[in-house]
């Protein structure tokens, strides 16, 4: 290293590129240690529900990884997801959203009376149903973000009143049916366009959707390649070429198994490419985008982020917004899987998606967590309900083993970060 | 000898990476009021800490002893047992709750558990009577003003059957018709048997009301006076900055240009006490490549200046006029100071300065991110680039730009603060307690740092309570007193005497 001691004076300039550094490339091996129980801790959540998985794929004889039960597993926990994706921006901010099942509840009713009673065209109907739960978002995130009320309240008065909004609009009875082309979204599959290749254990699968697998994963793996060079390329410490491999390995894998046993079912369900789609666009939010990584700089230190000149309360303002619009999602997908908008719909939503999150890695305190953990966290609950209620477990216990979960992963937490002596 | 109640002996307190106490000897004879004096970060409060118990027995090294037994408290419950009590300089009462529940809080009038009020009450109403409050026992803490609150504290403090009373800067926060107040209440007690230690920025005070001064400098005891003999300002002053300025500071020879800010006529109310003026009528102005300094003690406005003119972060009720490079600016929020190339590093690194939880590169670009990115969309190589950069070149020990900044030591927090200023291309820093809580090494770099911000033609304010720095780098100082800008001297003019001076200067009719 050049030794830039006090004496010579910082550069204050933004210095050249410090690539060759031979010191930066060996960090990975000198701090090896503290990586791996870095990343056991990063990856604690994935290796429980790798855990979890086997647990019940033992239980119930495989029927758990059975083409039709993984199906099932998507489709029923898919509205959870969306709204586990909202709630876990708000949670890093440091906020909670208790409104989300009431707004799925309510949106869920304009759109039915919006397509069924008022017969306006399903495309257009869905985008007023999305404008309305942006404006929801823009009613609590107003009184959040620049009223200063704690979202706590203001979530839990939004529970109440965009309950009894639901209940005016559908008048306590159920709305429905619903057009096909939305029911086909909420509960159908994607068509089978190549046909069957009959081929021994592919048995039933359909090419297209074979290849749009390989294709997916092969850009999984393209992608994180080439992030990685750029990494090395700058002289960062990357994790050893092994593990990054293995890591990358099990994820083509098990995508491919499930996009196989989905294929060999009915084809990919519409929910999964949806949810697909929102998770891959709000990582990228998260992780790559200015304003993705003001939420975290919110959560963090809210009053380090002020005076950063972070616009806090605007930040503040569109989550909420955007928890609107995936809560209106939510309902759209629930409305239309049940085939009717009713007035207990959405109930208790609010709760696993803030156990999805809190499961999926993120700190009360705010600052921390991931849209990838946050649905890990979300399909955990999943496996549990759906493997529990395959072995006719009654549902006390159901919820039982789930609470224990949720207090289970956020001890760990604790705990490691204890250890790790970040504890605040 | 004269009866002693307190000794203190050869106390040593480190916190990681700092030493705030080193061999610090104190004896307090009854019935006195004894003063300690030193700069900001001298240690007294610390020392204060230890004796209280706030830092348990273990925590320190050395011997406390009271009547001439020797104590170990664990915590500040054994030391009130024995009749210590400390009131803080922020005030600890729960705002909500009455007088007398304050009074008795953690020690209440409740035989066999059930509260019984009219004893609370009445004797709340004695203690009061003590101490000159006339208000109802029943009325909540926060319809009182600060001066009736310390009041409040202080009856707190009797209930508990004090002897030895510590007062942290009790005057701080206080008008003169309530600091006078308090005074001659103290003298009350003294007369009572009950013995004072009061730590106090405010000579004046010191001189009217102690019976014997110790002097703490950078964690040492330098000398105890008795105030009896014919102690001047001066004297007191002479103690508290010592001479000892040789080596400390990077030489710089500064080239200064033009005028690139300055502030006309500035004042700002308090946001949280209605009507107070925290900041009056204050002129200032910088040039590029200059190191001005802001002096004062705590309480004199100097944060509260900085942070009102950085994009009215701090106050309300603010007026005056800011012009950079010439030109009238209006910054309404700190994005406008942002782009106006003003930046502002604040004195507590870990509550507003740096998100504690994330890595050296996300704190380095979280005020320039802008500058990282096209459309919103982050390029986080380049992001590590430049975080790797201001590493090397700052010389931020840590392995990577990946390390947590809540477990870099002091100095390197300071250095991540000043690299995600540096990063947003301000060419006014504002620099509030550059060096607090940072060892003497990396004090050294920060001060070369900030020679070499000045070297690339931008404007420094450092804000400091320790005078020996602002001597050691300032090109020129300002004082500030209660609000007001009292004095400004030339780097050939400055001497601590004369900065003390202004500093202490009370508001002259």
């Amino acid at each position: 290293m050049t030794s830039v001691g006090p004496t010579t004076g910082p550069s204050t300039a933004v210095p050249e590129t410090t690539a060759s550094e031979p010191a930066v490339l060996k960090a990975p091996d000198r701090f090896g240690g503290r990586l791996f129980s870095a990343n056991l801790r990063q990856n604690g959540i994935y290796i429980a529900f790798a855990l979890i998985i086997a647990l019940f794929s033992i239980l119930t004889d495989g029927d758990l990884l059975a083409p039709q039960n993984i199906s099932n597993l998507v489709v029923q926990n898919s509205y959870i997801l969306i709204l586990a994706i909202g709630m876990i921006l708000i949670i890093i901010a440091g906020h909670i959203d208790l409104s989300a099942g009431s707004v799925v509840a309510v949106t869920g009713a304009i759109s039915a009376v919006l397509m069924v009673n008022n017969d306006v065209p399903w495309p257009l109907a869905i985008l007023i149903t999305l404008i309305c739960g942006g404006l929801i978002g823009a009613w609590q995130g107003y009184w959040v973000a620049y009223f200063g009320i704690p979202a706590f309240i203001v979530t839990l008065a939004g529970m109440l009143v965009f309950r009894a909004l639901t209940l005016a609009v559908l008048g306590n009875q159920g709305i429905g049916p619903f057009p096909d082309e939305v029911r086909t979204i909420a509960n159908g599959f994607m068509p089978t366009y190549l046909g069957n290749i009959g081929l021994g254990p592919l048995d039933g699968a359909d090419l297209l959707t074979l290849l749009l697998g390989v294709a997916f994963v092969a850009g999984i793996v393209i992608t994180q390649w080439r992030a990685r060079a750029g990494r090395v390329r700058y002289g960062q410490s990357v994790e050893p070429t092994a593990l990054f491999v293995t890591k990358l390995a099990i994820a083509a894998v098990v995508v491919m198994t499930v996009i196989v046993q989905l294929a060999r079912f009915k084809n990919l369900p519409w929910v999964l490419v949806l949810l697909a789609a929102l998770v891959l666009a709000y990582s990228l939010l998260t992780d790559r985008v200015v304003f993705g990584r003001h939420i975290y700089a919110i959560g963090g230190n809210f009053n380090a982020a002020t005076l950063s000149g972070i616009k806090v309360k605007s930040v503040t303002f569109w989550l909420f917004v955007n928890m609107g619009v995936l809560a209106s999602i939510a309902g759209i997908v629930f409305a239309g899987r049940l085939n009717q908008a009713g007035p207990t719909a959405g109930n208790g939503f609010e709760l696993d998606a803030i156990a999805a999150a809190f499961i999926g890695g993120a700190a009360v305190q705010g600052g921390v967590g991931r849209v990838v953990g946050a649905i890990t966290g979300g399909l955990i609950m999943g496996v549990i309900n759906n493997g529990m209620s395959l072995i006719g477990a009654p549902s006390e216990q159901v919820m039982l083993f789930k609470g224990l979960v949720l207090l289970a992963a956020v001890a760990f937490d604790v705990f490691a970060k204890r250890r790790a002596g970040t504890a605040r | 000898m004269t009866d002693v109640i307190l000794q203190m002996r050869h106390i040593t307190k480190t916190f990681p990476g700092v030493t705030a106490l080193d061999d610090v000897n104190l004896t307090v004879r009854r019935g006195e009021i004894h003063a300690i004096c030193g700069e900001n970060g001298a240690g007294k409060s610390t020392l204060m800490k230890v004796l209280s118990g706030v830092h348990p027995h273990g925590d320190y090294t050395g011997e406390i002893t009271l009547d001439g037994q020797p104590c170990r408290f664990g915590g500040i419950r054994d030391s009130e047992r024995l009749g210590v009590v400390i009131i803080h300089q922020e005030l600890a009462l729960c705002p909500n709750l009455s007088i007398a529940e304050n009074i008795f809080l953690g020690n209440e009038r409740a035989p066999r558990g059930v509260v019984n009020w009219n004893r609370t009450n009445a004797e709340a109403a004695e203690l009061m009577q003590r101490v000159g409050l006339h208000e109802n026992p029943t009325t909540p803490a926060m319809d009182l003003g600060v001066g009736k609150q310390q009041l409040v504290e202080i009856a707190k403090a009797l209930s508990k059957r004090v002897r030895l009373l510590i007062l942290d800067e009790p005057t701080a926060a206080l008008n003169d018709d309530d600091s006078a107040h308090l005074l001659d209440l103290l003298r009350g007690l003294r007369d009572q048997g009950i013995t004072c230690v009061i730590i106090s920025h405010k000579l004046n005070e010191i001189q009217a009301i102690a019976d014997s001064t110790t002097i703490l400098r950078d964690g040492r005891t330098i000398e105890t006076l008795d105030m009896t003999a014919d102690v001047t300002e001066d004297r007191i002053i002479a103690g508290m900055v010592g001479r000892d300025l040789e080596h400390r500071f990077p030489e710089h020879e500064p080239r200064i240009g033009e005028e690139v800010l300055r502030i006309e006529d500035w004042t700002v109310h308090s946001p949280t006490q209605h009507g107070r003026v925290v900041v009056s009528g204050a002129n200032l102005s910088l040039r590029r490549g200059e190191i001005v300094g802001l002096a004062g003690l705590m309480g004199a406005g100097r944060t509260e200046l900085a942070m009102s003119v950085f994009g009215r972060s701090y106050g309300i009720g603010i007026s005056g006029r800011i012009f950079k490079d010439g030109r009238e600016i209006r910054l309404k929020t700190v994005g406008d100071a942002i782009r106006h190339g003003i930046a502002y590093a604040t004195e507590d690194r870990k509550r507003y300065g740096l998100n504690l939880i994330e890595d050296i590169k996300r704190n380095v670009s979280a005020a320039g991110l802008n500058k990282l990115a096209t459309r919103g969309w982050i390029h986080d190589n380049e992001e590590y680039r430049v975080a790797d950069g201001f590493r090397a070149g700052m010389n931020i020990k840590a392995p990577n730009v990946s390390a947590v900044t809540g477990k870099l030591s002091g100095g390197n927090q300071q250095k991540v603060v000043l690299s995600k200023w540096l990063f947003t291309d301000a060419d006014v820093l504002i620099l509030d307690e550059p060096t607090r809580g940072i060892d003497v090494g990396a004090k050294y770099e920060i001060y070369s740092i900030i020679n070499h911000m000045a070297d690339q033609g931008k404007a420094v304010l450092v804000i400091s309570s320790e005078l020996p720095e602002l001597l050691g780098v300032c090109d020129r100082i300002y004082a500030m007193s209660a609000g007001r800008i009292t004095g400004q001297v030339t780097r050939e003019q400055a001497t601590p005497e004369r900065l003390m001076q202004f500093m202490t200067k009370v508001k002259e009719q």
